[in-house]
């Protein structure tokens, strides 16, 4: 690690003027990517805004027919949430699928998705709910923030303070996981509202999109056996050690089938 | 030993919780990181980002100017000071008679680098943090050389060493080649496979570490680090490497955690340190990050491998032939030419009576990190093609791989047995453990529980591998005929203080295996004096006698053995003054749990009491030294060959391609057993091992020599949730020529896993082939190919 300036603002304002002053700034979530990067010296930030000590950065609420979800606010209490259980199961269901026990209890929402890596599994609810990410200054549309590879739409110093999720019929969410990292070689979240489907999918691409070639399918015939005739285009897919772009392709189909089959059964 | 055999709750064959255990878990081991002394520096490598450069200097004077800087140390700095090479410590010979092409082997490389990773400079500062940036400031000028990776192409690439053709350490050879060839025209049958054992990479749960330290006032060099055999590591670092004279140069092995071979080998990094430490007089610390691990821990496995059986009519083995190429990375590691040859082609005949048996192996050079003994060491590698090419025959014949494999093993009856690849088997009883693994995997069940499978979308397989394992390499004097540099014995010393209790010096070192415990139990069984009053020390050059040190499942067949030798040189002794004190003759007494008897008598003494008799030599025979002390080097026979049966069930998932090791059968003999609790761990995390090779490992390096596979998140180590509740047993055979009957039971379960996982997954697949590890992509292409 090399040397750097260390903050803690109080205030969302405060952050953003300290990000503002600084040389070469980063903001520190929970710190799961950063600060194993930071150690291999391949981050050197001058400066270090830790965001832990800013309280209306942590919580869950759920009322007015949404689910908001502080930008701090740690895997685990998310997973363990009996509110979230109770209205967004699959929120739940997705956060304990990251990572492992430590990773759950540092790691947050917020971080996980304004890193937008593109096997984080977040990112998936984000687009397959199609969340709104809320900043300090305005409100995206989950289906506009991931742009690609560790890009999002947020600007340089803007900070996600909460993610609305809007509560569909009912949803579910497969992960493939990398067996060696955990993280998703591919995960699909199908969801719908009210007979609207939408298909959310991480891991196989550069960042999480939307399938629309299986939601059309799926918005005609809600039947898992529907998808079995569905392309999954490769093109512009990760291909690495352990996964080609190929399998990936085949994966997503196979997560989608699995995620629809547990989403009818309840 | 069964539960009805065990004498006491603490002697030989008893459960004993580790004692050791006690200050691992709760945080209170000492191992080397946990060790500092006062003025102490720290060390950081500067180490290659090619696979191959020449380096034609270094500029250290910006790395020189950082605060707390103290040197900076290179290669040629080495060199310069006289110090010698890394010596390889197994002369192989090739077919042809000659001696094995041994590349130059500097610890830090002066001229030339030869794999990513490899230290070409070492930063010594006042904190690991200045060293740390200082060493991003030594400029190295490194011209870019051709990098030889694949091990396939790696004879017809580029020459690597000048003189050394085709990049071929040796073309080894063992066996009747006429003979075989003849076996072969006169087949019925000839099955044929090509296999690859796949890279490994060992990941200790401690990473390497030292700490080397230099007393000016004394000359003398001490050095804490993470090795299996600190002796060994004396000897080269003073005969070879010529750091210090041996008399002025204490090696200590404190808590090691984990070693799987790994930390048998002499490294560059303590080499450098040691001798950096006499050159700034003062000691210097290092301890490795995972990631400098990965990249320079000696590797292990990594073979090509083309193997023929032939068969006669009836089904019974008549040939076999074997040809292998052998990873050995960019240099002869200390025990690196040994492994694909004498650890491997000598186990080929595996628990078979194949009369005809040929194998040729050429190790060749690679610019990769060194490939050297990882738990198992050959034996695994010769078992993956035995029990492969034995399945694939019974499947091609359509037999039932437990039948043909049966008709063809070794009986009872035909003990001691020679095979035709140089070992002589001493006892075992194989059809024993077959029997009792069909018995266990409820091997009649299959078809039922297949067949369900099936309605579930899963492909369920069965596999086996009924394997043999030579521990405790021996003799002596046969192994250093065949190249060895070391003989193969180990010392063992037993003093029995004026107070009764007893100090324990052992060879072997423990790093896991739990000799704390075993060998106190071994003692207390021998002696009678009560397990919580003997005292278990090792690891130290200082402390104890000459010693080979822990490796190849040895340390109870050889190292305890040592303590039961010298055990019962205490016994005689004891006899001659319990004899004198009860004036009798020393032949009169009889030795019985603890306790000297006069014959037809009532008169007894303590073992306590003749201990403190003679410290107080009052009343003493007048011929016999004072002092209850013994030692002993202790010199094996022969190996002992441990043995068993494995037998894996998997499903498929035929969607993903994911598959599941569902059900998991070991039967081993290790003969005798001292601790089931301390064997059945050896077995579980022996076969966790093994699955992850055959399922989940795998260390690949890019075309250009770069490790992609440099850290956890890439390369993929079994977890408890990738493994079944195994169910192990063991048959006994004890051994038939060392005092305990014991075989060594610390490989066996990294051996025979993976083939049996292997033949399970290709069974599942209608007999398609897969290489390990058998990943989810691989297995689904299996099944698209179809």
């Amino acid at each position: 690690m090399y040397q750097f300036n260390y903050h803690k603002p109080e205030s969302v304002g405060e952050a953003r003027s300290l990000f503002q002053d600084a040389d070469d700034p980063m903001y520190l979530s929970g710190g799961m990517t950063l600060i194993p990067t930071m150690k291999q010296r391949l981050a050197a930030p001058t400066d270090l805004i830790d965001l832990s000590g800013i309280p209306e950065m942590t919580g869950i609420d759920v009322s007015g027919g949404k689910v908001t979800i502080g930008a701090f606010t740690p895997h685990n209490l998310v997973a363990d949430s009996a509110q979230v259980r109770g209205t967004l199961p699959v929120l739940a269901e997705v956060a304990g699928l990251i990572g492992d026990n430590q990773v759950r209890n540092r790691g947050t929402i917020g971080g996980s998705v304004a890193n937008s890596d593109p096997a984080a599994d977040y990112p998936a609810a984000v687009v397959g709910l199609g969340a709104d990410v809320v900043t300090e200054s305005r409100t995206i549309s989950g289906d506009d923030f991931f742009k690609d590879l560790f890009e999002t739409e947020l600007k340089p110093g803007e900070i996600i303070t909460k993610i609305e999720f809007p509560v569909p019929t009912r949803a579910a969410y497969r992960k493939f996981p990398n067996p060696a990292s955990r993280y998703a070689v591919v995960g699909v979240l199908i969801a719908d509202f009210d007979g609207t489907i939408r298909v959310g999918v991480t891991g196989a691409g550069p960042c999480a999109f939307r399938a629309s070639g299986i939601e059309e399918v799926l918005n005609d015939n809600l039947d898992p056996a529907a998808l079995d005739g569905v392309e999954v285009p490769d093109a512009g897919f990760n291909s690495d050690l352990h996964a080609s772009a190929e399998y990936r392709a085949h994966l997503v189909k196979v997560m989608a089938k699995r995620a629809l089959e547990d989403l009818l059964n309840g | 030993m069964s539960e009805a055999e065990v004498q006491s709750d603490t002697g030989i064959g008893a459960p004993v919780r580790r004692r050791e255990d006690v200050r691992f878990i709760t945080g209170a081991g000492n191992y080397t990181d946990d060790i500092n002394q006062p003025g102490q520096l720290y060390g950081v490598f500067c180490r290659s980002p090619h696979a191959r450069a020449r380096i034609n200097a270094i500029d250290t004077s910006e790395a020189l100017a950082v605060e707390g800087v103290v040197g900076v140390l290179t290669g040629a700095d080495m060199v310069a000071d006289g110090l010698g090479d890394l010596p390889c410590g197994w002369l192989v010979k090739s077919k042809d008679g000659s001696d094995m092409n041994s590349s130059p082997h500097p610890p830090m490389a002066a001229t030339v680098a030869n794999y990513v990773g490899e230290p070409y400079a070492l930063v010594v500062a006042e904190s690991t943090y200045a060293a740390r940036q200082a060493a991003e400031l030594v400029m190295p000028d490194f011209d870019e050389l051709n990098a030889v990776v694949d091990l396939g192409e790696a004879p017809h690439s580029e020459q690597i060493y000048e003189g050394i053709e085709q990049n071929l350490a040796y073309e080894w050879a063992l066996g009747d080649e006429d003979a075989t060839r003849m076996a072969f025209a006169r087949a019925a049958h000839v099955t044929s496979i090509d296999l690859t054992n796949n890279r490994l990479i060992p990941n200790a749960m401690e990473p390497r570490a030292c700490l080397g330290a230099y007393d000016a006032a004394s000359g003398e060099y001490t050095l804490y680090t993470t090795s299996q055999n600190p002796h060994l590591e004396r000897l080269v670092l003073s005969a070879f490497v010529q750091v210090a004279p041996e008399h002025k140069l204490r090696i200590i092995a404190p808590d090691v955690g984990g070693g799987f071979g790994s930390k048998i080998f002499i490294y560059a990094e303590e080499t450098a340190v040691i001798w950096a430490a006499g050159k700034v007089k003062r000691p210097i610390k290092w301890v490795a990050d995972r990631s400098e691990s990965f990249l320079s821990d000696a590797h292990g496995r990594d073979h090509i491998t083309h193997a023929e059986l032939a068969l006669d009519d009836n089904g019974r083995f008549t040939g076999l032939k074997v040809r292998t190429t052998a990873n050995l990375g960019a240099y002869l590691s200390t025990f690196g030419s040994s492994v694909p040859t004498y650890l491997y082609g000598t186990l080929l005949a595996g628990q078979y009576k194949t009369p005809n048996i040929y194998v040729e192996v050429q190790g060749v050079y690679t610019n990769t990190a060194p490939v050297d003994a990882y738990r198992g060491a050959g034996r695994p590698e010769a078992t993956y093609v035995v029990e492969r090419i034995v399945e694939q025959a019974a499947r091609e014949l359509g037999k039932d791989p437990a039948d043909l494999r049966r008709m063809n093993m070794i009986q009872p009856e035909d003990f001691p047995y020679e095979t035709p690849v140089a070992l002589v088997y001493d006892t075992g009883n194989y059809e024993a453990s077959l029997d009792r693994a069909l018995e266990l995997i409820d091997y009649d069940g299959f078809e039922a529980r297949q067949a369900r499978a099936a309605e579930d979308k899963k492909r369920r397989g069965i596999g086996f591998a009924c394997y043999i394992e030579a521990c405790g390499l021996a003799p002596s004097k046969l192994a250093i005929e065949l190249g060895a540099g070391v003989g193969l014995y180990e010392s063992g010393e037993i003093r029995i203080n004026p107070t009764g209790s007893v100090s324990v010096f052992t060879g072997s070192h423990s790093h896991g295996q739990g000799h704390e415990t075993t060998f106190a139990q071994v003692v207390s069984d021998k002696l009678g004096i009560p397990y919580e009053d003997i005292e278990i020390i090792h690891g130290d050059t200082g402390r104890m006698e000459f010693a080979l040190g822990t490796y190849g499942s040895r340390s109870l067949a050889v190292g305890g053995s040592a303590l039961v030798e010298a055990a019962g040189k205490i016994i005689e002794k004891g006899k001659k003054i319990a004899a004198h004190m009860m004036e009798a003759d020393a032949e009169n007494v009889d030795f019985d749990n603890g306790q000297f008897v006069l014959q037809d008598s009532n008169q007894a003494l303590s073992i306590q009491e003749v201990a403190f008799a003679s410290y107080v030599p009052a009343d003493y025979p007048e011929d016999l030294e004072p002092g209850l002390t013994a030692k002993t080097f202790y010199d094996p026979k022969n190996f002992t060959y441990p043995a068993g049966t494995h037998i894996a069930e998997v499903e498929v998932d035929i969607e993903t391609g994911v598959t599941t090791l569902v059900n998991f059968v070991a039967v081993d003999d290790f003969g005798h057993i001292v601790n089931p609790l301390i064997v059945h761990g050896q077995v579980h995390g022996g076969v966790a091992q093994g699955v992850g090779q055959a399922m989940l490992e795998h260390g690949i390096y890019d075309e250009y020599g770069q490790l992609q596979t440099g850290s956890m998140m890439d390369y993929c180590l079994p977890r408890a949730d990738d493994l079944p509740d195994f169910d192990i047993d063991t048959t006994v055979t004890p051994c038939t020529h060392n005092p305990l009957g014991v075989k060594g039971c610390g490989e066996a379960g990294a051996i025979g896993s993976p083939a049996a996982v292997i033949n399970a997954i290709t069974h599942a697949l209608g007999n398609k082939d897969i290489s390990m590890p058998a990943t989810p992509e691989k297995v689904w292409r299996a099944i698209q190919g179809e």
